[in-house]
């Protein structure tokens, strides 16, 4: 078993699929409610991962998103194999999402401006990024720069996905690459990381926005928590790599809420062109 | 880490038999060359053999030997006194897990960056094993655009486990650092040569990576994670280090295959740490074969030749394809 597994597996102590725990204060909640409330827990306030097609409703104007690349599926280019060959895993994540990738990309107006999308899908394979993730974000990268639309990346990832080998790792240089070429055409790259956004995207184009915004709470960083404590032989202090750790150590332009993340985005866009 | 490997025992035994030989040749009262002759030709067949068959999980050993030509064993080889190091990031500190400066290899000024690691624990505690902090790759990245400045070619060392994952990393922002250099780098007006010498992994190798040329030496290694973490994360189980080393196809050849790297350069039989001078004569050669056609094209056009190499990475497929097959 995989660690997108173990990390996306629902969780079994509640009696049944209609009720989540929150992560964080243990309220039991209603998905009905959670679906309604944006996934926020109606206690705590915690956000909770959000399903890719409600925040792709959260950032948008209604119906104007119109997705690319929606065909593109990975390939097994190294034949892997651990405890399962890659091409199972693959055909067990797409039955379970009802998308063939851990991305989603596309056209959509927000607040009545053009821009390209592209919203991470942690259920799928912890949000990994191989050949097709770097792929599709590379191609809205680019046509934001055609184009002169801005680009908006939620980012939701556990980092490379290992059974593409080398492949995943160059999608970090790639997507890099596609940022640089973004910023020299002076279109706006806005990177928005929700819980959680960690190793190779972390390390590549989700930290590279003209404007970096994170979700209350979410866990961001380079290396995971427990690799680590496990290099380091200590505990991590509270909040550590938590994205008000993040903002404090200068790496996050500002922390913003879901209810008024759509209406922060369009603010900066309308601030940067006016 | 032990110096010799399991599965070069028996050639390590033979060599020391034929300096024990040597020895008592040398006093002149026995002429002992026949047998030397003998045994010498024998550790050669065995070593052919040994060393022409390793599995990926050995040779991943062998990229990570004590000995292997770090950074600065390449730079004394190929610059000798021609070459001044220059340190820091100008922002936090200087990190020892990445050295860089400006050197000369033959009639060429060039700027050299790469991962140093120790060649025993004192110093490998210093150099924190090759495994750089944001302040390295800082430093890498203020080396880059003073190259870019002074129309010097950039020649990167690959060598390191991993960039650092530790407290002080994070609060620096290590992913900053190297997403940073990997956009930077692809925008760099200067060739960019790459060698992976020894280990290159993952992220902490790929940001000082993008190059408009990349070669692997022989038993070096290229990966998107060490085997040992592939390991621990998809099998649970680090006894399966081997298997995760087959797994990860993370050899030179498999990389030359897959159209990541453009060229192998071959090391001495039994690995590069057995002959520091062979391994840096290869990347001269390299530099040489490789360099006037880089310096010599206009540089949107280089830059446009690196975006284009990269951009090209990946494999995948469409749906209609699949059903058409």
């Amino acid at each position: 078993m995989g660690w997108f597994d173990k990390l996306t597996r629902p969780r079994r102590d509640t009696p049944s699929d209609l009720w989540k725990k929150c992560p964080a204060c243990n309220e039991t909640l209603l998905i009905k409610d959670l679906a309604k409330n944006l996934y926020l827990c109606s206690k705590c306030d915690h956000h909770l991962r959000m399903p890719l097609w409600d925040r792709i409703a959260l950032l948008t104007d209604d119906n104007s998103f119109v997705e690319i690349d929606h065909d593109m599926k990975s390939v097994d280019p190294l034949n892997f194999v651990d405890s399962k060959p890659y091409p199972e895993r693959m055909v067990e994540a797409i039955k379970k999402t009802d998308v063939n990738e851990a991305v989603a990309t596309g056209r959509a107006t927000l607040s009545g401006r053009k821009v390209f999308l592209g919203v991470m899908n942690f259920d799928f394979m912890g949000g990994s990024m191989g050949s097709v993730v770097g792929e599709k974000l590379t191609k809205i990268l680019e046509l934001g720069a055609q184009e002169k639309s801005p680009v908006i990346i939620v980012s939701a990832s556990g980092g490379a996905r290992m059974q593409e080998g080398i492949f995943s790792l160059m999608q970090m240089a790639k997507t890099s690459a596609a940022v640089k070429r973004l910023n020299q055409a002076a279109v706006p790259f806005v990177s928005i990381m929700t819980d959680p956004t960690t190793g190779g995207v972390s390390a590549s184009f989700a930290s590279l926005g003209d404007v970096n915004i994170a979700e209350p709470g979410a866990l961001i960083g380079f290396a995971g928590p427990r690799v680590i404590e496990q290099t380091i032989r200590q505990k991590l202090p509270e909040g550590f790599q938590r994205s008000k750790f993040l903002l404090e150590h200068g790496m996050l332009d500002c922390v913003i809420h879901r209810r008024v993340m759509k209406n922060t985005v369009a603010r900066i866009l309308r601030l940067l062109l006016a | 880490m032990a110096k010799d490997f399991e599965f070069e025992k028996s050639i390590i035994e033979l060599e020391a038999r034929i300096k024990e030989l040597q020895a008592i040749s040398e006093t002149g009262k026995v002429d002992l060359s026949r047998e030397i002759r003998a045994i010498t030709e024998k550790v050669d067949a065995l070593k052919n053999d040994v060393y022409g068959n390793l599995d990926p999980w050995q040779i991943t050993q062998v990229a990570r030997h004590i000995n292997r030509p770090s950074t600065l064993d390449l730079i004394k080889h190929l610059c000798g006194e021609e070459f001044v190091e220059l340190h820091g990031d100008r922002l936090f500190g200087d990190d020892p897990a990445i050295v860089s400066g400006i050197g000369r290899i033959g009639e060429q000024r060039v700027m050299i960056i790469g991962h140093q690691k120790g060649h025993d624990t004192e110093e490998n505690i210093y150099r924190n094993f090759g495994m750089p902090h944001p302040e390295g790759y800082r430093k890498a990245l203020r080396m880059m655009r003073t190259a870019e400045r002074f129309g010097l070619p950039i020649i990167a060392f690959i060598d390191t486990p991993g960039a650092f994952p530790g407290i002080g990393a994070e609060e620096r922002g290590q992913s900053d650092a190297i997403a940073r250099n990997l956009a930077e780098m692809s925008g760099i007006r200067v060739p960019i040569l790459c060698f992976v010498t020894g280990e290159g992994g993952s992220g902490g190798a790929l940001a000082i990576g993008v190059g408009d040329r990349v070669f692997m030496f022989e038993f070096s290694v290229y990966s998107v994670i060490t085997a040992e973490g592939c390991a621990a994360i998809l099998w649970n189980d680090p006894a399966k280090t081997k298997e995760a080393a087959i797994a990860l196809k993370l050899r030179a050849s498999n990389l030359l295959e897959a159209g990541i790297i453009d060229g192998i350069l071959p090391e001495p039989i039994g690995g590069a740490h057995r002959n520091h001078q062979m391994a840096a004569d290869e990347i001269k050669k390299q530099i040489e074969k490789h360099l006037p056609s880089l310096l010599a094209m206009n540089a949107d056009k280089l830059l446009d030749e690196r975006y284009k190499k990269f951009r090209g990475m990946g494999r995948f497929t469409r749906e209609e394809e699949l059903e058409h097959a």
